[in-house]
């Protein structure tokens, strides 16, 4: 039986498999295991960065900031690699530093000026693209033997599919994102926040501490996204990944997150992703219809969501179930 | 109740000021475990106030409250909660996305190795759920359950948190019947395993039905404390209401009756107001008596369309018509002054004059606004009609004093010459002498023929200008009073469910 609250995850998937087996018959070498592959890899940036954006929606807030953030991580990693002799991986610890640090101040003057996450993101999305530009405003390749190392980390599949390093970070990190969320006790306040913050404040949520994390976990994201987001291009661009928040929120939405806060699943994001990849393969494959198409379908999609989670909530508001017990008696 | 008994919670002397007002007054309240404790009182009279210095939502200025024994000092909910004090409120605080179980263990989690484990979880629920005879799935969401089931969630998790004291404040206000039994007999397996309830409700009848003891409050003192057992529903709605049961005869002429204007057919809306009968002829004044939350205010809401009837029929002037939404209710004529004038009534930053022809103008249509000069005429023949007080009609009516803000509305509805008009706690906030005023506008609007329906808490004018007084009663319509019946001493009888005197 499919509760109310698991529905729109459960259509989220059905979605999918529908779209996948449609994809797969008319070209059936979407079945192979290279476009599964791939499928990951394309996707492994926007993913990490739309679990943090889940995070961030199941709590009722919104985070503007995460592309500006990916651009900077990306600009930011390729100067110091080529500007000092700085290892990688302290690179990659320093830069995670400076985003945590980033999202858990948005964080705090959310929580503490009473301020809307919109305002204070979109700040933070100035402020991360322009800290990018000053770094540099010229696409910096990255040239590192490290990175090479990391570049060359891969599974290969039969059937030629090569399952690169990143790919498999995005889903530890899926795994990662929906352990906190429904097996700690930030994961269940985050879904207190999001079901009423008078409420949960009354009920002993830490509201400062929690609204802190949120956004320091959407920062954190966001800077691993950048990290990976720079193995995947080898260069650090202040242009690049322009909108990206917004494909992150349409990934959470399409996962079946409700933007109200309160209700969804981090594994519906991770749905949400690859439905969104799919419909990108898919036109390739074609080849005949403008990239644009990608952005049509995914625009219909997201309305097509929208309704079904307004359909929803007005369906258990009116379906009250009565008292069993007493239902019995009367 | 043994007398020898200690009490769990003892307060002595609690007083609360505000400016220019006391809310408490050396209030006290003694509370035994295992009795259920009615707190009682109209609007005003302190209740939440009190509630309130219990809870540590204010802070007391006066008194001391002792918990086993030990002075208190709560500062905040959650401090009054971990001494023992729980409260459960109407709006029921908890979170509708949330599981049943997840709800009960917010913040307390069975947690194994270091991760919540929802199978423990789900065990733990069921268990405390069974302790209230509740037999529901802990794993749907909250909102998948009626109010009275979450009501009764809510009171278990602030049992599991506090255990000492449970302040149940309106809990049933928006319970069906059924939904009240359910939750009553939590409470008294509650009181069985020794807790102290406080009951706040406006429903008499459920007082009487679980309270042990009742306290009254009136205008912020402690009126009396009284055994239920021993005492009758008329001897608390007479402390509520502070007035001596005299029997003023009415004394006016049975009214001429007027054509029939109004009839109200089977009219009510579920969980609002019970459908009622009502007929209202012109130069009728019919009054509506009850006490707060008995649906006077419900009453005057639903005949003017501010919300919406589900059942009954509607005749004005023996045709049928639809009472949709206060638009169609002013084309046929209605007016409504609504009870809560600063919110429902004025529009705060607009003129006096803006306010006084807003609903003539909404009638007429936006498109064709009436002439400066004329209107200017109305508002000045209304402003020196009612002795409006004011330094110009353009000054905002926020500005004006409560009385007058009231003049103005009723100039408002005046001036579209209604054949119907509505007035919900006219004189609420008023001095005495616009009180007088008021009423004896509400004669002269009688006098030349307009029908009208009065809600109001003061029994006196009630007794004063009405024709005819309908009591209402836990939301139901329960006794109509006419000519030499209507006294004050009457309608409380009536309030309380008792027989009505006949007229000597």
């Amino acid at each position: 039986m499919i509760r109310t609250t698991h529905l729109p995850l459960a259509v989220t998937v059905a979605t999918f498999l529908l779209a996948y087996t449609l994809c797969a018959w008319q070209f059936p070498a979407m079945l192979s295991t290279r476009v599964v592959a791939n499928l990951l890899t394309d996707n492994a940036f926007l993913g990490i960065t739309a679990v943090g954006m889940t995070f961030v929606i199941l709590s009722g807030g919104i985070d503007l900031s995460v592309g500006s953030v990916i651009a900077f991580t990306g600009v930011f990693l390729a100067v110091i690699l080529r500007d000092t002799s700085i290892h990688p991986v302290v690179a990659f610890a320093l830069v995670l530093l400076v985003t945590v640090s980033f999202g858990a101040g948005m964080g705090a003057i959310i929580h503490y000026l009473e301020m809307p996450p919109f305002i204070v993101t979109l700040a933070g999305m100035f402020l991360a693209r322009g800290a990018a530009y000053v770094l540099s405003t010229d696409s910096v390749p990255i040239t590192h033997e490290f990175y090479d190392t990391l570049q060359s980390l891969y599974w290969k599949a039969p059937g030629g599919g090569r399952f690169r390093l990143i790919g498999g970070i995005m889903i530890l990190t899926f795994v990662v994102g929906a352990i906190v969320a429904h097996r700690t006790r930030l994961g269940q306040n985050i879904y207190a926040i999001g079901g009423g913050q008078a409420t949960a404040r009354l009920m002993g949520v830490p509201l400062a501490r929690t609204t802190v994390s949120i956004y320091a976990i959407s920062g954190g994201l966001a800077g691993l996204a950048g990290i990976v987001f720079s193995l995947y291009t080898s260069a650090g661009y202040s242009l690049a990944t322009v909108g990206v928040e917004l494909d992150a929120i349409a990934a959470v939405v399409i996962g079946g997150t409700l933007l109200t806060g309160g209700t969804g699943f981090v594994a519906g994001t991770f749905f949400g992703i690859l439905i969104m990849g799919l419909i990108q393969t898919y036109i390739v494959f074609d080849g005949t219809l403008s990239s644009w198409w990608t952005k049509i379908v995914i625009g219909g999609l997201l309305f097509a969501f929208i309704l079904l989670q307004k359909g929803l909530t007005w369906a258990t508001t009116v379906r009250r179930k009565p008292a069993i017990d007493f239902a019995a008696q009367s | 109740m043994a007398e020898d008994m200690r009490p769990v919670l003892h307060c002595t002397g609690i007083s609360k000021f505000f400016p220019g007002a006391i809310a408490l007054d050396e209030v006290e309240l003694e509370l035994y475990p295992g009795e259920v404790h009615a707190l009682l009182g109209e609007n005003g009279a302190g209740k939440s106030t009190l509630i309130k210095c219990l809870t540590g939502a204010y802070r007391r200025d006066g008194g001391t409250i002792r918990l086993d024994g030990e002075e208190i000092a709560p500062q905040s909910t959650q401090a009054s909660q971990d001494l023992g004090i729980g409260t459960v409120y109407q709006e029921v605080n908890l979170l509708p996305n949330l599981t049943v179980a997840e709800n009960l263990f917010l913040g307390r989690q069975p947690m194994r190795r270091g991760f919540i484990s929802p199978r423990r979880m789900r065990d733990m629920a069921r268990e405390t759920l069974s302790e209230f005879g509740l037999s529901i799935n802990p794993d749907e969401p909250l909102s998948a359950y009626s109010v009275a089931v979450q009501q009764v969630v809510a009171i278990a998790r602030a049992v599991a948190l506090s255990g000492k004291v449970l302040i149940l404040d309106e809990p049933t206000a928006s319970l069906d019947h059924d939904e009240v039994e359910l939750l009553f007999s939590v409470i008294r397996k509650l009181k069985d395993r020794g807790l102290a309830i406080v009951f706040i409700t406006h429903f008499l009848d459920q007082v009487f039905a679980i309270s042990d003891r009742a306290t009254v409050l009136r205008n912020g003192r402690v009126v009396g404390t009284r055994l239920l057992g021993e005492t009758s529903q008329t001897e608390i709605v007479t402390m509520m209401l502070g007035r001596q049961l005299e029997s003023r005869i009415h004394d006016r002429a049975p009214a001429e009756a007027g054509k029939t204007l109004l009839q109200l057919c089977d009219f009510g809306r579920r969980g609002m107001i019970d459908p009622f009968d009502l007929d209202v002829r012109e130069g009728e004044v019919v009054g509506l008596a009850g006490l707060l939350g008995s649906g006077r205010t419900e009453t005057a809401n639903l005949i003017f369309g501010a919300v919406q009837a589900d059942q009954g029929t509607v005749l004005l002037r023996d045709r049928k018509i639809g009472l949709g939404n206060p638009r169609a209710a002013i084309a046929h004529r209605f007016g409504l002054c609504p009870e809560d004038r600063k919110t429902d009534g004025i529009v705060g930053d607009l003129s006096v004059r803006e306010n006084i022809i807003l609903a003539l103008q909404a009638r007429q249509g936006w498109f064709r606004p009436l002439q400066r000069a004329k209107v200017n005429e109305l508002v000045e023949a209304y402003i020196k009609a009612l002795d409006i007080r004011l330094a110009s009609p353009d000054m905002p009516i926020r500005l004006l004093s409560g009385d007058n803000q009231q003049k103005a509305l009723l100039a408002r509805w005046l001036a579209t010459n209604p054949d119907f008009l509505i007035l919900d706690e006219p004189t609420r906030g008023i001095d005495v002498g616009a009180h007088a005023e008021i009423i004896a506008l509400i004669e002269k609007l009688r006098e030349n023929g307009m029908a009208l329906l009065v809600a109001s808490s003061e029994l006196e004018e009630l007794v004063a200008y009405s024709t005819r007084v309908i009591v209402l009663r836990d939301r139901r319509h329960v006794r109509e009073l006419r000519g030499k019946e209507i006294t004050t001493a009457n309608i409380v009888r009536a309030i309380a469910d008792e027989t009505v005197e006949e007229p000597a």
